[in-house]
């Protein structure tokens, strides 16, 4: 079975971004980049399938800037076998990326297609699900854990009050939760493995996707920023000033 | 323009998000329908028709809908789309699984996790955990939206809205629910809770989670949250975490007990009224905006805390 896992160049986790004061947008500029969390997962659970021998080839995804390329070679390093990068100008929402990857799924007819559940860009948590719409396959969201079973796939989800486990025929599509699995680093050798392995360039238009926004971004600003209050010296002035000034107990 | 309202729920009482997306949707454009798709959702069916500002609410009902499955709820939705303007749900883990799929099966742009309404097709949302907030205007002929619960406030009850049976849709067959496993507990839900006590990496343990947090929890009448780490290591159960990828919450008071403030767990719980953290490092990030902060040992602090409160309780 081939596995697809497709991947998106945000903002690192660790930094802390800046908004643009005249509301134009996020500083990206000289930030450093790297693929989405959540992506991660998805690409150590497709290996993690390889080596059990329910996978048969990994191909990465990215649909995005040339630098996106960067991202897949992360990928595959990690142990991908190939790539496949679609380029569009600027951001591209989610709609219009699970379009693209409708059009590769035509192309690649993978089993399973594994996403992260969230960018940490958009926060959208969408594309996933909005992919297994356009190609009527069922979505297993939000997993942390995914076994193979006769010819579907059982899917643990994280939901909001515990775990849920949900049964999905084949092809279909995982969305992946933080606890799914712990992403390898790449070693060395493998980083410079991936130098040579395929990837493919194509763009938007190649595959007649409309990707013009259906949101317009009016503007973006910094939230509220919260006074940080005082320290205190006790755990009796604590309580005291719960009571008698915060009046929250 | 109608908006037509996901409820969730628990078959025979609705949620407390159902209310707070309610607010939201009402601000949208009404007149609003509230949806109840579930095994038999009667009580709950029962209580969204006393909501204030309802004017219909339709109730689905069949074994397909008992589980949140989005391949059945999306067909029973898409269905019933042709007769409204906006799909509205809250940010809960099944909203987020259902509506994409609806969205893409209409050919729109889900708007996710909105925060405010400025009018019926601009809103607010909060992008990178919370760092930047968005003005984002949809030019779909129809709004999808999910609603960010922490941000509004609950619809209150009074209303007698009409309900009324409509026919299950197709099972599309393409996935089926296999079992669960929900934490059972008789404490305050995370979503609701005037006061959340959350514990951190520093507990070390379950056992000392457990022996630490619990009795603070108690004494309060709090639900329990933990920070990531916490729910990675086994200290608390996955639907505890607050954060950027966990649970949004607004309490009127957060308890921060060895939480050192990364920002995906500020992204959880900054709009929290009143802020307390005790952490031992003095320049734990959590200080930066917490309203009362101790920098002290939480396994000495909180007993101590306890027993303080105990004391004022009497
Ligand atoms: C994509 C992504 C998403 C994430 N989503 C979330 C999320 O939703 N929620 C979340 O919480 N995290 C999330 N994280 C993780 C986050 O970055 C932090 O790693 C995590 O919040 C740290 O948890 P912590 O504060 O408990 O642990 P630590 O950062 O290890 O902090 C422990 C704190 O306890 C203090 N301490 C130690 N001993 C004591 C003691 N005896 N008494 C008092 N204080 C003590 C220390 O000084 C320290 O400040 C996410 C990370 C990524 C990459
Ligand atoms: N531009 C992109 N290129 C490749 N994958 C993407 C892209 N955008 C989103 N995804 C995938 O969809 C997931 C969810 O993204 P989102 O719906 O934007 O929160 C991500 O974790 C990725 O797996």
């Amino acid at each position: 079975m081939k596995v697809l896992v497709p991947v998106k160049r945000v903002v690192d986790y660790n930094v802390k971004i800046r908004v643009r004061a005249d509301g134009s947008g996020v500083e990206l500029a000289n930030v450093k980049m790297s693929m989405n969390p959540f992506d991660e997962i998805a690409v150590e659970e497709a290996l993690r399938l390889k080596e059990a021998g329910t996978a048969t080839e990994i191909v990465i995804v990215s649909i995005g800037p040339a630098q996106a390329a960067e991202t897949i070679r992360t990928g595959l390093a990690m142990g991908g076998d190939r790539g496949v990068l679609v380029k569009t100008d600027g951001p591209t929402e989610p709609l219009a990326v699970a379009k693209i990857l409708a059009k590769i799924v035509e192309e690649e007819k993978p089993g399973l297609v594994i996403l992260g559940k969230q960018a940490i860009d958009d926060d959208c948590n969408q594309t996933g699900q909005m992919l297994a719409a356009l190609l009527g396959w069922p979505q297993g969201t939000f997993a942390s854990k995914v076994s193979p079973e006769g010819d579907g796939l059982t899917v643990t989800r994280e939901v909001d009050g515990g775990l849920q486990t949900v049964a999905l025929k084949l092809p279909a599509i995982v969305t992946t939760d933080l606890r799914l699995n712990e992403p390898r680093y790449a070693s060395l050798p493998n980083i410079m493995k991936a130098k040579k392995k395929p990837l493919d360039e194509k763009s938007a238009a190649d595959l007649g996707v409309d990707v013009a926004p259906r949101l317009q971004v009016l503007k973006t600003v910094e939230p509220a920023k919260r006074q940080a209050g005082a320290k205190v010296g006790s755990v009796a002035e604590l309580v005291d000033k719960l009571k008698s000034e915060a009046g929250v107990i | 323009m109608a908006t037509l309202l996901l409820a969730d729920h628990h078959e025979d009482h609705l949620g407390d998000a159902t209310a707070k997306a309610l607010t939201a949707a009402i601000q949208i454009g009404g007149p609003v329908h509230i949806l109840v798709a579930g095994t038999s959702p009667k009580g709950a069916a029962a209580e969204a028709a006393r909501l204030e500002g309802v004017e219909k609410v339709l109730v689905a009902s069949g074994e397909i809908y008992g589980h949140g499955l989005a391949e059945p709820f999306a067909e029973l939705l898409v269905g019933l789309m042709g007769a409204y303007d906006a799909l509205v749900a809250s940010s809960s883990t099944t909203g987020k699984n259902i509506l994409p799929r609806v969205a893409a099966l209409l050919d729109v742009m889900q708007i996710s996790d909105i925060s405010k309404v400025d009018g019926p097709d601009t809103f607010e949302r909060p992008v990178y955990a919370g760092n930047a907030i968005q003005t984002v205007k949809s030019t779909d002929a129809k709004k999808i939206v999910t609603v960010r619960t922490a941000a509004f406030a609950a619809t209150g009850e009074g209303g007698s809205a009409a309900v009324e049976d409509i026919s299950a849709a197709g099972d599309p067959g393409l996935s089926r629910f296999v079992g669960e496993e929900l934490t059972r507990s008789d404490r305050p839900e995370l979503g609701s809770a005037k006061i959340i006590v959350s514990g951190g990496r520093a507990l070390g343990s379950a056992e000392k989670f457990k022996e630490v947090i619990e009795p603070l929890a108690d004494q309060l009448g709090a639900a329990i949250g933990a920070s990531r780490a916490a729910v990675d290591a086994g200290y608390a159960p996955n639907d505890q975490q607050v954060g950027q990828t966990g649970k949004v919450v607004a309490p009127d008071l957060y308890v921060a007990l060895g939480i050192s403030g990364a920002i995906q767990h500020l992204a959880g719980m900054k709009d929290s009224k009143v802020i307390v953290a005790i952490n031992k490092d003095d320049e734990a990030p959590i200080f930066q905006v917490a309203d009362y902060g101790l920098v002290a040992d939480l396994f000495t602090a909180v007993p101590e805390l306890i027993s303080e409160l105990a004391k004022t309780r009497k």
